[in-house]
């Protein structure tokens, strides 16, 4: 017990001076560089601009903060709606493997079996290639609903009181989505998808044929033995390895740069190479990313508590 | 890319043996010591350093690199480069990546304070512009409201972009892709309806990577004053001294009427200019650390300043307009080598 607890305390001692050579290290290369430190930086203008600022109102003249908040925004919405609808379409393509009809089941193998084994990145660069080479220019735009217009400037459609119309470059009113938001949506998407529909096809099967045929021999018709016997124990092995995809599909968000859609690492990559101050910048995005992992897990984890069997979790 | 960004700033972490100034060798020693120049140049822009078909970089950022290796080492070839992006290219010379960065920098005071980095002087003087489809028939910038314009991040093009655009109350949206090729693909896709950068990129882009160049036009504007040239780090003036001096001295040599074919000829001048300048006289090379030849090897394998433009900028179309010597009108001017 009393070595135990020296052992511990040397490998606290240890990693705290590693901490520290670090630290001072850094500390003393960049003053002998004379290369700016600290977050004094944030406060200061910004004085470029961002194509997609979301819910907040931001302007060249705004500081470096309120521009990496906006890169913040833009990272949490495309998380956000991606985990929505990789979810909805994982749990389609899961089930579809399940089906007893054969051209579903080898269609969804077939999906899996390619996305998979594709890289993310390159995966992006097709999405943002289709929209921004195949659709037309502005004033060529598709109009396949009235109000709804479909260019590479992105797809716009009319809000109440407000319509879409073409002015000069661009459209003017409305609501839009630009292609680099939709090509990696999309991406994110059908990539997460394929995991989540593995993920989602093992925890059904996982569930035993004797509950299966117990629930249909007390009476339960298909839809509800799903709903009361198998999903119950299906979701206990599906959460867990879910939350892995959610965590992947939020830190994958960053490939976003590569598109030019402005996420958070794409705005602090501009921030730290306008500053200079590249530790700051880096430390901002890991902080950032870290937070919201966390905070993924900690949700899952509290919804894995809900769907446990009582007395397993220890 | 990302994870070079990351790597960089963990050498700054690490680099060096901590508190431990004077074993901190200098760079000029370091080069001799390893036998050749680490350049950080850019990824590839025509005329400014692009590999060749044989896989030989060319250009005329290239050609102060190589100016470098020619003074140091009596070896122009003597060269390893470093192709960097915009968002690179700072943390690569920073972290002590890269000896020199000679990749079209512009030269500004948050550059030369807070980051780190001293610009030894400009090879070549340019300014922003914007290039537009000529099916959009715009004549001018102040036409371009409500512009969707390609751009790459961590420019000073990205800041003048949104200062031009707020000074004349107009509004664009910008496309920011890092990489080269992505940004082009993104304008000549159509993507969006403006490119902007330096002039000079924009002439090299047009020439080189327009399926059709007569179809795109650069609008007559020139929004801002884009000095570009060589940088080194912060904190080791012997080596600045000697970047410094490989650049003046190609210029210099063109004001002198020296270059590649005449050198050998003219360097046993009577001209006391020359002579210095040859190191027949004086020891102008040992003042720099390096050998008496320093300037004729520049001149011998590089050739001057005129010749090197002549070699990479006029073929694809570039005027020298402001970089002309200052003797015939323009700003390309080197202080006296005495």
């Amino acid at each position: 017990m009393k070595r135990g607890w020296l052992f511990q305390a040397g490998l606290l001692a240890a990693a705290g001076l590693v901490l520290w050579f670090f630290i001072s290290n850094t500390t003393h290369n960049l003053e002998t560089r004379k290369i700016a430190s600290g977050f004094g930086f944030l406060w200061r203008e910004a004085g470029f601009e961002i194509g997609e600022t979301g819910a907040i109102a931001y302007s060249a003249a705004d500081s470096y903060l309120r521009a990496l908040v906006v890169g913040l925004w833009n990272t949490f919405r495309i998380a956000a709606i991606g985990v929505v609808f990789a979810t909805l379409l994982g749990t389609l393509i899961g089930l579809a493997r399940l089906s007893p009809n054969w051209l579903l089941v080898k269609l969804a193998a077939a999906y899996v079996e390619a996305i998979r084994n594709v890289p993310l990145l390159v995966q992006l660069f097709f999405w943002y290639a289709i929209i921004s080479e195949n659709l037309p220019g502005p004033a060529e735009a598709l109009n396949p609903l009235p109000g709804v217009y479909l260019s590479n400037r992105g797809i716009f459609f009319p809000l109440p009181g407000s319509t879409p119309e073409l002015s000069g470059f661009n459209f003017i009113g409305g609501a839009s989505l630009s292609p680099e938001f939709a090509a990696l949506l999309v991406g994110l998407v059908t990539y997460t998808a394929a995991f989540i529909g593995e993920i989602v096809r093992a925890g059904v099967l996982s569930v035993g044929r004797g509950q299966v045929d117990a629930a249909y021999s007390i009476g339960l018709a298909r839809r509800a033995a799903l709903r009361f016997v198998v999903l119950p124990q299906a979701l206990r092995l599906i959460v867990p390895p879910l939350t892995s995809q959610y965590l992947n599909l939020a830190k994958n968000s960053s490939l976003a740069v590569a598109i030019g859609y402005p996420d958070l690492v794409s705005i602090a990559n501009t921030t730290l190479n306008q500053t200079g101050q590249a530790i700051e910048g880096i430390a901002i995005i890991m902080g950032v990313y870290l937070t919201i992992s966390l905070s993924i897990s900690a949700l899952m984890n509290w919804y894995n508590r809900r769907v446990a069997l009582k007395g397993t979790l220890r | 890319m990302k994870s070079f960004t990351v790597a960089a700033a963990l050498s700054i972490l690490a680099a060096g043996p901590a508190h431990a100034q004077s074993a901190a060798p200098s760079t000029l020693e370091a080069v001799t010591k390893k036998g050749y120049v680490q350049c950080g140049v850019n990824v590839g822009l025509a005329g400014f350093s692009q590999p060749d078909s044989q896989g030989v970089w060319k250009g005329i950022d290239v050609d102060v690199c190589r100016a470098i290796a020619a003074a140091v080492f009596g070896d122009a070839s003597k060269v390893r480069y470093t192709p960097l992006t915009a968002q690179q290219r700072f943390t690569a010379l920073q972290s002590g990546e890269v000896d020199v960065l000679s990749r079209n920098t512009t030269w500004t005071i948050t550059r030369d304070t807070s980051l780190g980095l001293n610009f030894v002087g400009v090879n070549y003087y340019d300014g922003q512009g914007f290039m537009v489809p000529k099916k959009r028939k715009v004549k001018s910038a102040k036409q371009l409201n409500g512009a969707t314009i390609c751009v790459q991040p961590g420019t000073t093009t990205e800041l003048n972009l949104a200062d031009y655009f707020r000074a004349n109350n107009m509004k664009f949206k910008p496309v920011v892709i890092e990489k080269l090729e992505e940004v082009l693909n993104a304008y000549f896709s159509g993507r969006c309806d403006v490119y902007t950068t330096d002039i000079s990129g924009l002439v090299a882009v047009r020439v080189s990577r327009a399926p059709k160049p007569d179809d795109h036009v650069i609008l007559p504007e020139v929004i801002s004053k884009e000095p570009l040239g060589p940088a080194v780090r912060h904190g080791d003036d012997r080596w600045f001294d000697v970047v410094k001096w490989s650049l003046f001295a190609m210029i210099e040599a063109e004001e002198l009427g020296l270059n590649s074919k005449n050198i050998d000829q003219q360097a046993g001048s009577q001209n006391p200019s020359i002579q210095r300048f040859a190191g027949a006289t004086g020891d102008i090379g040992k003042m720099l650390g390096l050998d008496n030849r320093w300037a004729v090897n520049i001149v011998k394998q590089v050739g001057n300043y005129g010749e090197s433009f002549d070699a990479n900028l006029k073929p694809l179309g570039f005027d020298r307009g402001l970089n002309k010597l200052w003797t015939q009108g323009g700003l390309m001017y080197a202080p006296p080598i005495r």
